[in-house]
Parts: structure tokens; sequence; C-alpha cells
């Protein structure tokens, strides 16, 4: 598609001062409204035409929402803090590194500074066909453009597609899950706190959206719990460029070890599914067992089963198996 | 308007008021609903939380007053509206880095910014880095002395790239520096002699530029 060059359609533009106000706004003009953190992701929306919201809610005014407080039982980050602001924070890189390491590898370092941790689990789907405002399944027609036998789907999902196969595109969302983290939510029936996986949804249960935010609702912060403070940390993104590329598939893992065994683990990989997938059978399968390379070879194997590849990215199935593998001695040498 | 309040053509339901009195009433009350209407529109206003039409932006150190739609970019004001075409749009979405400038000393897209969320900020172009009197910013000399570029399309969007990356690392390895000018691209495939160019930069801002800089390379700047 042609790429437009000219200012955007007109709408309303709306800039509350507090998360408050923000959410009444959503409210009151519900699904007329678009909500935009960073606008990393919203201006290729409206600069393209595909979407026509007659309400832009600015969120950049809402000082309530940014900032990283300590807290007596972790770490809130508001959903307006910058991922660079997460990245360069002593207590982040201190005990939550996993999230630091994920969010330095975000883009390029102007869209760190504009980009918010929000908005970075709150983005779309990144599927050509889909961003290029393609009728697919995704934006309510009935045909998946990129699982046909000519489709480009090298990006792909190896699971849980469902008509259709976009993956989620966050580097941070995987650390989240692996940190335990919670996402706080104020929504018009009172403010809603869910666990980091339970944020997302897969096209099984709604193919329009990718997180469980709906009309009015609105991200406000993000609680990391100190259960995982310090832990021994892996995370690895794998992309084309070296620099603002989305991943081809990224692995975050958090693990505690007495001596060499892995008393317990949480692993989470993104950009296999439409949604961040936490590699439970791999964190119960790995408990208990030496964190080496046979241990790392059992998990990798067991976290691919039942993936399915598409037609250009089964280079994906030993990737993940090497990732998965990679987080478990928890160096880049192991595979 | 005193005309039309004369008591005498007015059906006041007091006879005994005067013009004078009657005119002052008039004015007492008008105050009081200016004051009521003050009252009643302000939370009003705070409500719509509207973007505005004319605001009034800092850029490079001096307030310009604009018109801007609501939906307009920075990039866009800067250089349709402020005459700043230093300012390059390349990509238009976030991605080549030739529209960079500093907000705040931090560099942004500016393609990516709505003009609107900068009122009250920073705003730096390219224009802005010279100093009163002419002189090169040390980041710019450094561009000409290297010879850092072969288009330079993308100049601008790399040295206001680099002049925030050394605000928060003055004294960065090669590698650092590539990292930090890494949200920029250049179609000319510069890049060796763009980093050599940013790292005289960063030494030129950290010990000042050397007397007689840009006389090996026979180029200063044109008054």
């Amino acid at each position: 598609m042609a790429v437009i060059r000219d200012v955007m359609p007109a709408f309303d533009l709306l800039q509350p001062e507090s998360a408050a106000d923000a959410q009444k706004l959503l409210e009151q003009h519900g699904e007329d409204a678009w909500v935009m953190a960073g606008g990393m992701d919203s201006f290729d929306w409206l600069k393209d035409r595909i979407k026509k919201p007659k309400v832009l809610v600015d969120l950049s005014g809402a000082d309530d929402l940014k900032g990283i407080r300590a807290t007596s039982d972790g770490v809130e980050i508001g959903a307006m803090t910058t991922l660079t602001k997460i990245a360069e924070h002593p207590l982040i890189q201190k005990n939550y590194g996993l999230l630091a390491q994920a969010v330095e590898l975000v883009a390029s370092p102007q869209i760190r500074n504009q980009g918010t941790l929000g908005g970075n689990v709150s983005q779309d789907a990144r599927c050509w066909y889909y961003r290029d405002g393609w009728p697919c399944y995704r934006a309510g027609g009935n045909i998946c453009y990129a699982d046909t036998p000519v489709g480009r789907n090298r990006e792909h999902a190896i699971f849980g597609a469902d008509r259709c196969v976009a993956v989620h595109p966050s580097d941070s969302a995987p650390a989240l899950i692996a940190l335990d983290a919670k996402f706080v939510m104020r929504t018009p029936k009172g403010e809603r706190v869910v666990d980091a996986e339970d944020y997302f949804v897969g096209p099984e249960t709604d193919i329009t959206r990718l997180n469980i935010l709906g009309p009015g609702d609105l991200l406000t912060a993000i609680r990391i719990p100190a259960t995982w403070a310090g832990a021994k940390f892996y995370f690895e993104k794998v992309r084309d460029r070296n620099v603002w590329d989305f991943p081809l598939m990224n692995v975050a893992s958090a693990m505690k070890l007495s001596g060499n065994n892995i008393d317990q683990m949480r692993i989470a990989v993104n950009a296999v599914a439409p949604k961040p997938m936490r590699l439970k059978a791999v964190e119960d399968a790995v408990r208990g067992k030496t964190a080496n390379a046979d241990t790392g070879e059992m998990a990798g194997k067991l976290a691919v089963e039942g993936a399915v590849p598409l037609q250009f990215n089964a280079y994906k199935i030993p990737l993940m198996r090497n990732l998965v593998k990679r987080a478990i001695v928890g160096t880049q040498e192991a595979a | 308007m005193p005309e039309m309040e004369d008591p005498k053509t007015t059906e006041s339901p007091s006879k005994t008021v005067t013009r004078r009195k009657f005119i002052l009433g008039v004015i007492a009350g008008g105050a009081v609903v200016s004051a009521a209407s003050y009252k009643i529109l302000a939370p009003g206003r705070a409500r719509s939380f509207g973007g505005e039409r004319l605001i009034s932006l800092n850029v490079n150190g001096k307030q310009r007053r604009v018109d801007v739609m609501k939906q307009e970019t920075l990039a866009w004001t800067l250089r349709y509206k402020l005459g700043l075409t230093g300012t390059k749009l390349g990509c238009d979405r976030a991605e080549c880095g030739s529209c960079t400038v500093l907000i705040d000393d931090v560099p942004y897209y500016s393609c990516s910014v709505l003009t609107n969320t900068v009122r009250g900020k920073n705003v730096t172009t390219i224009e802005g880095l010279e100093a009163e009197d002419g002189t090169l910013h040390p980041v710019q000399q450094a561009v000409v002395d290297e010879q850092g570029f072969q288009c330079a399309f993308c100049m601008p969007g790399f040295v206001m790239s680099a002049v925030g990356f050394l605000k928060k690392n003055p004294n960065p390895t090669r590698e650092e520096m590539a990292q930090g000018v890494s949200g920029n691209l250049c179609r000319c495939q510069d890049y060796t002699k763009i980093l050599d160019a940013m790292m005289r930069g960063a030494q030129y801002t950290k010990t000042g530029v050397p007397a007689g800089a840009g006389s090996a390379a026979g180029l200063k700047r044109r008054a």
C-alpha cells in the first residue's frame, strides 16, 4: 500500500490529566474512543487511514499514570512510564533485571523514549496483512491471508492459531509473565487486577483484540511482586535486524536455584502464538532438576510439543527449542 | 445600549428607578453573570480536556505562537508552520529517524508526536543547535570536519540523536554511540563515516572544538 504522508484525518483530541479523568472519557465515548499511550502503535493505524476514531484520548498528560514506585511487596510501574525510564531505573535493574533487559531490546532509542510499558503490552498484532487493512478475520472479515499456500507467514504463529495466525509482538510481556506481574486496570465497574498471562486473549476468545481491555477500560499500572526479585534471569530476543525490529521470537525466564538445582522456574516465550505463551509444562518438568544442557534439551523438546508450523515458519520450532534450552542453561553459547 | 436601557422606554416594574441607577444595576448584574459564568464554565472547560488550536510552543528557546490542527504532528508544525525545514520527513512512520528533534533534551521522532502534546515543553531542532553568534554546535562542526555524510538528508536526525545521546552519555565508546544513533537510518549506507563524525562530535563536545577545526578539510561555515 502506498504510504500516505499527508496530515491524518481529523479527530477530536482529548488530553486528560489524570487516570480517573481518562477512564471517564473512555467510558463516555465508548467505541468511538481510541486510547493513545506513547502513540507508536496508534499513529500507524491513524496515518494509514485504517482506523478512523472520532475521539483520540491522549494519556501523555496523565502524570499519575507515570513513575516507578517501590511498594511493600515489590514494585509498581505506571502504565505510562516510558521504556527508557524502566530500562534505566536502579531498582528495576537491581531486582527485576529481566524486565530491564526486555525493554532495552524494544525497537529504537527514540521509540523507547516515547513508548510506554502499558502501550507495549497493549499494542495490536503486527501481521502485515492485518496492518495494511486487508479484511482478514482479525479485521472482522472471513479469511486469513497469511495462512494460505502463498501467504507470507515467516513471522507468524506455530501455536494457538485459530483462523488468525498473527503473533503477539511484545518484548516486555513474556518478561512480565516470568516475573509473575499483575496488571491493574480501571474499569467502569471499578479496579480490576489480573495475572499477567490473563491479560492477553487469543483468537478463540476474541479474534479482534489481543487483550482483555474493552471500551471504557484503562490499564493503569503493572505490579511486580518481590517473589522473583534477584532471581536468575534469562532474556533473549531473536530478530532480523538488531534495532527497531519486532521479535521473531523471544524468551524470558526467572529461575530460583539451590546450588545448580532448579527449585522453581517461570518461563514464557512470545511471538510464537497470538498471546504470550507461558510454558507451564516446562516449569513443572524442570523442578528439582540440574540446570544443565541435558535438562535444557529435555525442556526444549517439551516446549515445542504440539507446534504446528505454517508454510514458511518451520524454523521457529528449532529456534524455540534452543531458546528454551538456553534459558535453562543460562548462556547463549549452549545451543 | 444606554438608549435602549432608558427607563422611559423599558417596562420596569419600579417607576422610581433612575437612569443612572438602572445602568449601575445592569453593570452589577453583568458582573454577577460573568462571575457566575466563570464558575460554571471553568469546570466545564476542564472537563472537555480538548486539544487547542492556537497554542504557544517553545522552539529553540523562543516562544512561537502557532495555529495547529488537533491531529497535526510536530514534524508538520515545525516544517510547514514554523519554517524549520531542517527537520526532515522521511518515512513519517517512526522508522527512519530523519525527523528526530529533542523534546526537553530527549530525542523523539517528531513525525510521531502530536504538536498539542508538547505545549509547555522545550523543543530543539537542528536550527537551534548553533550558538547566537553562528558558531556551530560541536557535533555539527565534527560533521563538517569529518565530511561524515554523503547526501545528508538523514543528517539533521543523526545530529539530533547524537546530541541527545551525548547529554546522557558524554563519554561513549564507538559501540555505545552506534547504539545511541541506532534509531536513525541512512540510505547511502554511510554508517562508518557517520560514526566517525559522531565520535569526533563526542570529543568536541567534551574537550571543545580545537582552534582551526574545519580548516583541515578546507571548510568553514559560510557567514
